[in-house]
């Protein structure tokens, strides 16, 4: 062949997926921006009260909690600011790997006709749950100021600990999602999982509750060290100690880069799972 | 490149798509497989079990820049197959594809639609599905709309169109750039008759600004009249290539 010139698509040409993937995501970077918008949009097209049910959702979950729950816990003072600041990272987390997973499935129908990097459903599951995150700090200030808690400087932290958790999320996001393309019955499990993990990690119940023995065991959940570091700036008025920290940055930068790496490793794949 | 000043002859000979020895294989297992602990006993066992199901087996091609391609084949000949391993939704599990251009797919019309979006919305949305970007969709936003024939509709949500209009916008979104290389699956019937006229004049008028056009069809009168080359694939391995005539004669000659 005497075209020279290099061509714009060779399939020979196999450079690392990871980072091909990583490329393609930035070429595709407006569809990134669309598939956002059409979540946000589309999730409470027809209610009245439209975006405002992503402020109002955490609102009543909290309420329900803290009407439940605020006799047991009454050490924890003030205890809706406690459990709104620990629901707010959890939802973040669980909305947007379930996202993921909803994402990939249905963006599997459109990777069987067009090419599209696969990874992008996952990443747009993240900045639609980054979205949403952000709206509900505006309940959160509400309940504060309401419930008489100052609101602390350290409130400046949030962006690093929302950083730190949106690596997790994404990476674990990434591999949830791709199991699930492969073995359906991982998106139903998982709801389970949640569940557990939910109760698992000291959302609605003080850590001091926690039996001594117990503790060591805790800390092998990352979602534990998610809530702390995202709790201590608003609950606690200070930031999280290097000791705090580093457990969470670690699980963070470990689950995405593992997360990336193996969802990637599957590109060619998910074109063949029809 | 010095394709301005270069003679047509030459512009014709230079390659654009090149499919070198590529076989598609699907791995089909010989029976379901539902749920992780299955699997993993299977695996253990060394009992997972695929039938081995060649789309494409060893073809070799080549596609020029400005010429109107042609595949044709019974079902499951692998003309579908053919068409995504040239536009980069599989990729071959042997041999290479190489292509010297952007290729424009055609996705199915109107796949990929929120039905609670409005028109407006969904043209950017089904724009950067497949691959522009904010620029190029504003560019050519207003010729969108004009093509569709959709009117004060562009700002209903897509749920209250019919299946027609909602086809005719799928096919002027995906139609709004002139491409390098077009690639189409038997979608040359949209609409009414009027529109289907429009959207032809609109192929033809690519083909005449030197877009590649790479197209599969049951329709063989049609391919005969719209294709420079075909090729005749038949149980994922090439057949014939050459004059659409002779091809569709030799097709003709076997299967009817």
């Amino acid at each position: 062949m005497a075209n020279i010139a290099k061509p714009v698509y060779d399939s020979a040409n196999r450079a690392s997926p990871a980072l091909a993937e990583l490329r393609e995501i930035k070429n595709y970077r407006y569809l990134l921006g669309q598939l956002i918008r059409r979540d946000i949009l589309t999730r409470y097209k027809r209610s009245f009260l439209g975006v405002a049910w992503t402020m109002l959702n955490p609102l009543g979950t909290m309420l329900i909690l803290s009407i439940v729950f605020s006799n047991l816990f009454n050490a924890v003072q003030p205890y809706p600011v406690y459990i709104l600041s620990g629901l707010i990272v959890w939802n973040f987390f669980s909305q947007s790997t379930n996202a993921a997973i909803s994402g990939l499935v249905w963006g599997g129908g459109m990777l069987t006709r067009i090419y599209i990097p696969p990874t992008i459903f996952g990443v747009s599951a993240i900045g639609t749950a980054l979205v949403n995150l952000l709206l509900s700090i505006v309940p959160l200030i509400l309940v504060m100021l309401v419930t008489g808690a100052v609101i602390p400087w350290t409130i400046v932290f949030l962006p690093v600990s929302i950083l730190i958790v949106t690596g997790f999320a994404l990476g674990f996001g990434l591999i949830i999602s791709s199991l699930a393309v492969f073995f359906p019955d991982v998106s139903e499990m998982y709801q389970i999982v949640l569940t557990a993990w939910m109760y698992l990690t000291p959302i609605i119940y003080p850590e001091t509750i926690i039996p001594e023995n117990w503790l060591a065991f805790y800390r092998l959940n990352p979602m534990y060290w998610m809530v702390k570091m995202f709790r201590l700036p608003i609950f606690d008025g200070r930031i999280p100690t290097w000791a705090e920290l580093w457990p969470a940055l670690v699980w963070s930068v470990l689950t995405l880069v593992i997360g990336w790496l193996f969802f990637t490793s599957k590109t060619d794949e998910y074109a063949y799972r029809v | 490149m010095s394709e301005l000043n270069a003679p047509r002859a030459e512009i014709v000979a230079e390659p654009i798509i090149l499919l070198d020895d590529v076989s598609v294989h699907y791995r089909i297992p010989s029976e379901r497989i539902g749920s992780i602990k299955e699997y993993a006993i299977r695996v253990l066992q060394r009992k997972v079990k695929y039938r081995k199901f060649s789309a494409l087996n060893k073809v070799s091609l080549t596609v020029n820049r400005g010429e109107v391609f042609g595949i044709i084949g019974n079902n499951g000949a692998g003309k579908s197959t053919m068409l995504k391993v040239i536009s980069k939704v599989l990729r071959p599990n042997q041999g290479c594809v190489r292509v010297w251009g952007k290729i424009a797919p055609l996705l199915e019309l109107g796949a990929g639609f929120h039905p609670e979006l409005s028109g407006r919305e969904n043209i950017f949305l089904n724009g950067a599905l497949l691959g522009y970007g904010k620029h190029e969709m504003e560019s050519v936003f207003d010729e969108i709309v004009e093509f569709s024939e959709l009117g004060n509709f562009i700002e209903a949500p897509i749920r209250t169109y019919s299946s027609g209009m909602s086809a005719r916008l799928g096919f002027a979104v995906a139609t709004a750039h002139i491409p390098e290389i077009l690639i189409l699956d038997e979608i040359l019937s949209v609409g009414d008759e009027a529109f289907q006229k429009k959207s032809r004049d609109r192929l033809q008028n690519f083909q005449k600004q030197g877009a590649t056009v790479i197209m599969v069809s049951h329709g063989l009168d049609s391919m005969i009249a719209m294709c420079d080359r075909l090729v005749w694939l038949d149980h994922g391995s090439v057949r014939m290539i050459g004059e659409p005539v002779e091809v569709v004669a030799a097709y003709r000659g076997e299967n009817l």
